[in-house]
């Protein structure tokens, strides 16, 4: 493999690293849900900024890859664009801000709106993952736990959570169970996406670097959220459309216009909204929001 | 009621190294009955409990357990998924401190709750209930459901460790000085909680005491230990009242003097 840049392999990483990345990769396919443990390399970067979905990057990539990055649903965050950045300087990969001409997406906190194909791969970025952490602090105890499958802790949990506040109150790495078997914390997403990990066509793979852990779902898996009987599951509801773009049953984030209380809901997945303007969808605030929050759909 | 007991334990002997826990221990159990083990401390008690329990490794010996469906197993034996199906069903463990016994973190409900959620328990209405039905039966107000153990005083702890465990309907419960430590009035309100519950629900336990008036109030038989070996056993209130053994005599005539 040809350095894209003098001193840097392909991807930063050196191939003997990505071969042990790529077989904790494969591990984690084969048992869906999982946590692979692997050798977590020091990268240029500091451990909050997703060093875990980083190096699963790094050790899919190929020079014919398109990469998307996002941080919330934004391809715009520093987060993003550094990491976005790295892989340009150091694979010289293309790069996107549009979900479905990417074939990775490496993503903190969201799952993009537009529905991921067959062939794409979701990376995500990891800061904790293991679910019965909450209430089980040993290591040694919570490997047994997932080994025998008992997973009554996870619904202590959400047990505490409904006598504190009369429903599941937990919105954010929302514990779910994969294929039937493993029960894996999706952290840190919103529990809005959790239905989408369901039967996706695309692979989703999870990186924690600090932790040193690798997991997956692979395409066409059932993941489901855990629940109560009397108290389903369900995702948060937003009361009116996308003030941009008129978009509903999407994932809206509040943003605070003036210290007068003036705010709007808009989609946190800017490429879905930009590409529903560009399409002619008009929100009720399309006209009077500032620009710089309206923007205008242009990525580097 | 059978006539094959539920523990044989036969010549249960557990070394640390070098130093002896307990050495040639043999008994049976049967349903329904309550066994104190009595002996100063580091006389092997807790030891012999744990190696009961299955949470520690014999040296040498063996324990039989007549399961629910009358299946006798060396607990040796069993797997680590039916030894830990059997500990949180068949069994219970009220611990001497609160702390090792209960989540402290979580709500009384979600303690008592625990069990049935592990065993699949799905509908939040009914473990609450159920949960709430079991604070009334160890006399925890129900208003108190939703706090925390780290809220509660010491005889509610224990109170809510005996709830936490009875709630599968178990056979067979361990203690270990479930009643140290807390003032006399409250050991007593909990003793009679626990001589109440052991006979309304057929109860079999193991209660590791170190004083001989608990062992007089709730067991049929006792076991005297001594250097972690059992120095006499027999029915409590013959051993208590006629002592064969000398150390026994000791013991009995220390807490008569007392
Ligand atoms: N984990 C251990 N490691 C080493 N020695 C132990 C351990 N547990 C108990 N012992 C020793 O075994 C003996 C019996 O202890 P134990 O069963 O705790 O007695 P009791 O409960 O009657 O006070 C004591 O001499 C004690 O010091
Ligand atoms: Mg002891």
């Amino acid at each position: 493999m040809t350095p894209v840049q003098d001193g840097y392999n392909f991807a930063y990483l050196d191939e003997q690293t990505k071969r042990m990345i790529r077989r904790a990769i494969l591990k984690a396919i084969a048992i869906p849900g999982y946590q692979v443990p692997f050798a977590s390399r020091e990268m240029p970067m500091p451990y909050g900024w997703g060093t875990g979905g980083v190096q699963v990057t790094a050790s899919i990539l190929g020079p014919d890859d398109v990469l998307k990055v996002i941080d919330q649903g934004s391809d715009d965050t520093t987060n993003a664009v550094s990491i976005r950045k790295f892989f340009k300087k150091t694979a010289g990969v293309a790069t996107t801000t549009h979900t479905a001409e990417a074939t990775i997406v490496q993503t903190r906190h969201r799952i993009p709106e537009e529905p991921l194909g067959a062939g794409q791969v979701l990376v995500y970025q990891v800061p904790i993952p293991e679910p019965l952490r909450f209430l089980e602090p040993r290591e040694t105890e919570t490997r047994t736990l997932h080994a025998l499958a008992e997973y009554g802790l996870m619904h202590v949990k959400l047990y505490e959570d409904i006598a504190r506040h009369g429903h599941v109150a937990t919105t954010y790495a929302y514990p779910v169970e994969v294929a039937g078997r493993y029960v894996m914390d999706p952290s840190p997403t919103p529990k809005f996406d959790n239905p989408k990990m369901h039967m996706s066509a695309a692979l989703q793979l999870f990186g924690a670097g600090r932790e040193q852990r690798i997991y997956a779902v692979p395409p066409y898996t059932p993941v489901k959220s855990l629940d109560f009987e009397d108290h389903p599951f369900r995702i948060q509801t937003f009361k009116d459309p996308c003030a941009l773009c008129a978009a509903e049953g999407v994932y809206l984030d509040e943003v605070v216009l003036d210290d007068r209380g003036g705010r709007m809901m808009v989609c946190s997945d800017t490429d879905f909204c930009e590409t529903r303007r560009a399409a002619g969808h008009r929100g009720a605030m399309l006209g009077t929001a500032p620009a710089e929050i309206a923007g205008e759909a242009s990525h580097g | 009621m059978t006539d094959t007991p539920l523990i044989e334990a036969k010549g249960l002997t557990r070394h640390y190294g070098s130093r002896i826990g307990c050495t040639d221990v043999s008994f049976d159990l049967f349903e329904g009955e309550v066994l104190a083990i009595v002996g100063e401390s580091g006389s092997g008690k807790s030891t012999l409990l744990k190696l009961l329990a299955n949470e520690i490794e014999p040296t040498r010996g063996t324990v039989l357990y007549r399961l629910r469906d009358g299946a006798v197993r060396d607990l040796a034996r069993l797997s680590e998924p039916e030894r830990r199906l059997l500990a949180r069903t068949d069994w219970g463990f009220v611990r001497q401190d609160a702390r090792d016994g209960l989540r402290m973190g979580v709500s009384a409900g979600a303690n008592v709750g625990e069990r049935l959620m592990a065993l699949g328990g799905r509908h939040y209405g009914r473990i609450r209930g159920t949960a709430a039905d079991w604070l009334g039966r160890v006399e925890i107000d129900g208003g108190r459901i939703d706090d925390t153990p780290k809220t509660f005083s010491g005889g509610m702890r224990q109170r809510l460790q005996i709830a936490r465990n009875l709630v599968t309907h178990p056979r067979l419960v361990f203690m270990d000085e479930p009643t140290s430590g807390l003032d006399v009035s409250v050991q007593a309100r909990l003793l009679d909680l626990i001589r109440g519950l052991v006979a309304d629900l057929g109860l079999a336990v193991v209660i590791v005491t170190h004083d001989l008036a608990v062992a007089r109030l709730l067991s049929h038989r006792i076991m005297v230990m001594k250097d972690g070996r059992v120095v006499e056993a027999g029915l409590t209130d013959q051993v208590l009242d006629d002592p064969a053994d000398a150390y026994t005599q000791l013991l009995v005539s220390s807490v008569l003097a007392a």
